[in-house]
């Protein structure tokens, strides 16, 4: 650092601080993801009668309760891989009718001039800051009425319509960084507004997209308040968030639930940590101006 | 759209100037995602402006008709006259303005720790989101392992090394005593993995901004002999101030509606019965529909006056 020369002791005071939130942020980050990761390899009884040994000795490790997990119940496991499938589907589901909608609405909310575009922005970010206990109510009446309880359909539109404001939010900043000149000259050329958005706009941001597809994907992988209210009564269509948090009613061991907690949390962990700086770059461009 | 709308102006003889056709255009893009929301977010909510005023249990609802349907006050009178609306209030806005004090605080501290470069730096910045990215059923069934009081780590270390006689019961505890003072055990237990949840947002929002700040300011300051201290204090923190105010609103937002934290790691138990948890139990429990509905708006008013005096005060400063 350029403060070099001048090396006072506050600065050493205050280096000293700055290592010291360093340790501890990485510490209570971090901590307990590796606590429940050595919790769900080692054996059952270990766990229970010596909980200081967080980490198990060589011969003690077993990754048997990943299999138990995973296992359908008719295997004797818990069936947290079918949990895991219907939350694939239902977020995989989520991500094509919520980014397939939003990237003509984001395109159109950065570039085009139309009645009613404050309207409809302001309506967006009403959705994103309104409580989803609320709206919990009508779409349990309404579900229980139509019969729709346990359909992950009745979930995919739900999902598609909390994510909508957040992935718009995001593609318009993505949009917006696509320069308007190189439109301007595909329109010149002769293409339409769909070819340009087709043929230019999307392609040019195609990592934005991803991204916040994934982002979406995580969202309706995460979540847990609808299909608590909606599929609970449906075991064979348990989400794996409803699926865990189900299991830890029963007197399942906490070396299966550590198993099946970090079975789910792999995927959105690795998927988030690969977009990282795209995603972060997505999520925070309001802030910058702020 | 199968034929280009530029052609169609074209043909017209620009009878469609450019600026009518954006406007059509900008209108039909954005109608498939508007017309979700009003189905799935805007019928909703009227729903519950109804439900409010309806005197309706979970039962009635496959025989009910639009006929026979009767406007009442009864459900806000008796949600405002329960002493139980009153504490989940008070425990909401207690729950709300600590965890986002204390998440801008950490995010601060993280944002200002990690902002001058050194090695390692990406890796530290991308761990310290972990908390963010996990999956909040994941975290909370740790987090309830963690504490559990037979085979949780921190209680086990408490009676081991800090000389507890008996296990700490973080989770179902209304208030205990330390030392004299009575202290919300799992009140303040459910504001720290809000925290710990939240606080990578905030550290995200402010080292965003803080990049952003010109460093010429700062040189030219300490130059002038100022220190680290008073830089912060009179060239970075105020570049921060738009920047913190729009966490303060989002984050007390965001928590003061917050349900899945608490419900998963206490379910409502020992003090910790937020407005949001108690909505689910006059819904679910209780098969209330009307009371669950008078619930959801009295939190509807309170965020919805929050949000017009962040408007207002944005105005007044000449910002929005």
């Amino acid at each position: 650092m350029r403060m070099k020369f001048s090396a006072t002791t506050e600065q050493r005071w205050l280096n000293l601080l700055k290592v010291m939130v360093i340790v501890v942020a990485l510490f209570v980050s971090v901590g307990p993801l590796i606590y429940g990761f050595l919790l769900s390899i080692r054996p059952l009884s270990s766990v229970l009668n010596t909980p200081l040994d967080v980490i198990p000795s060589l011969d003690e490790v077993d990754f048997g309760s990943y299999p138990t997990a995973l296992r359908d119940e008719s295997d004797g496991g818990f069936g947290m891989a079918r949990f895991m499938r219907n939350s694939f589907g239902v977020a995989a589901a989520t991500v094509v009718l919520a980014i397939g909608s939003s990237v003509l609405g984001a395109y159109a909310a950065v570039r085009l001039q139309f009645f009613g575009r404050r309207a409809v922005n302001a309506m967006f970010l009403a959705v994103y800051l309104f409580p989803g206990i609320v709206l919990a109510v009508p779409l349990f009446v309404m579900m229980s009425r139509i019969g729709l309880t346990g359909s992950l359909f009745g979930l995919m539109l739900i999902y598609m319509a909390q994510t909508v404001p957040v992935a718009l939010y995001m593609l318009r900043n993505y949009f917006a960084a696509v320069p308007e000149s190189v439109e301007e000259a595909a329109m010149i050329d002769g293409c339409g507004r769909m070819k340009t958005i087709t043929k230019i706009v999307i392609p040019m941001a195609l990592p934005g997209i991803a991204a916040t597809s994934l982002y979406v994907f995580m969202i309706a992988w995460n979540e847990y308040l609808f299909a608590l209210l909606f599929l609970v009564q449906d075991r064979e269509r348990w989400t794996a968030a409803l699926g865990i948090s189900q299991l830890t009613e029963f007197s399942v061991p906490a070396t299966v639930l550590m198993a099946g907690s970090i079975a789910i949390t792999v995927p959105v962990v690795v998927g988030f940590f690969a977009a990282q700086r795209l995603l972060i770059s997505g999520l925070t461009s309001g802030a910058e101006k702020g | 759209m199968t034929v280009s709308p530029g052609r169609v102006a074209r043909r017209r003889g620009g009878v469609m100037t450019q600026s009518r056709r954006e406007d059509l255009q900008g209108r039909a893009m954005v109608s498939p995602t508007v017309l979700v929301v009003f189905a799935m977010v805007m019928l909703p909510f009227l729903a519950v402006v109804a439900f409010g005023f309806l005197n309706i249990r979970l039962v009635d609802i496959p025989r009910v008709s639009l006929f026979d349907l009767e406007f009442t006050l009864d459900n806000f009178r008796t949600v405002l006259s329960s002493p139980s609306f009153w504490t989940a209030l008070r425990i909401t806005v207690i729950y709300a303005a600590l965890t986002t004090l204390g998440a801008i605080a950490a995010g601060m501290a993280m944002a200002l720790a990690l902002r001058h470069p050194f090695r390692g730096r990406g890796l530290i910045r991308a761990l310290v989101l972990v908390p963010y990215v996990l999956p909040v059923v994941a975290a909370a069934t740790i987090w309830k392992t963690l504490l559990n009081s037979q085979y949780g780590l921190v209680n086990a270390f408490g009676m081991k090394f800090l000389g507890w006689d008996a296990p700490i019961g973080f989770l179902s505890t209304t208030t205990r005593e330390f030392a004299g003072i009575p202290v919300p055990v799992s009140l303040f237990t459910v504001i720290a993995f809000e925290v710990w949840k939240t606080a990578p947002l905030a550290f995200l929002f402010i080292t965003a901004r803080m990049q952003v700040i010109p460093g010429d300011l700062e040189e030219a300051a300490s130059i002038d002999g100022a220190s680290i201290v008073q830089r912060f204090r009179y060239i970075v923190l105020p570049q921060l101030r738009g920047v913190v105010v729009l966490l303060v609103l989002l984050r007390f937002i965001w928590s003061f509606q917050s349900f899945n934290d608490i419900y998963l790691l206490t379910g409502g138990a020992g003090g910790t019965q937020v407005m949001a948890v108690r909505v689910y139990d006059e819904l679910i429990t209780r098969a209330n529909i009307g009371t669950a509905a008078a619930y959801g708006l009295a939190m509807t008013v309170i965020l919805t006056g929050l949000l017009t005096m962040y408007v207002r005060l944005n105005r007044k400063a000449g910002i929005g």
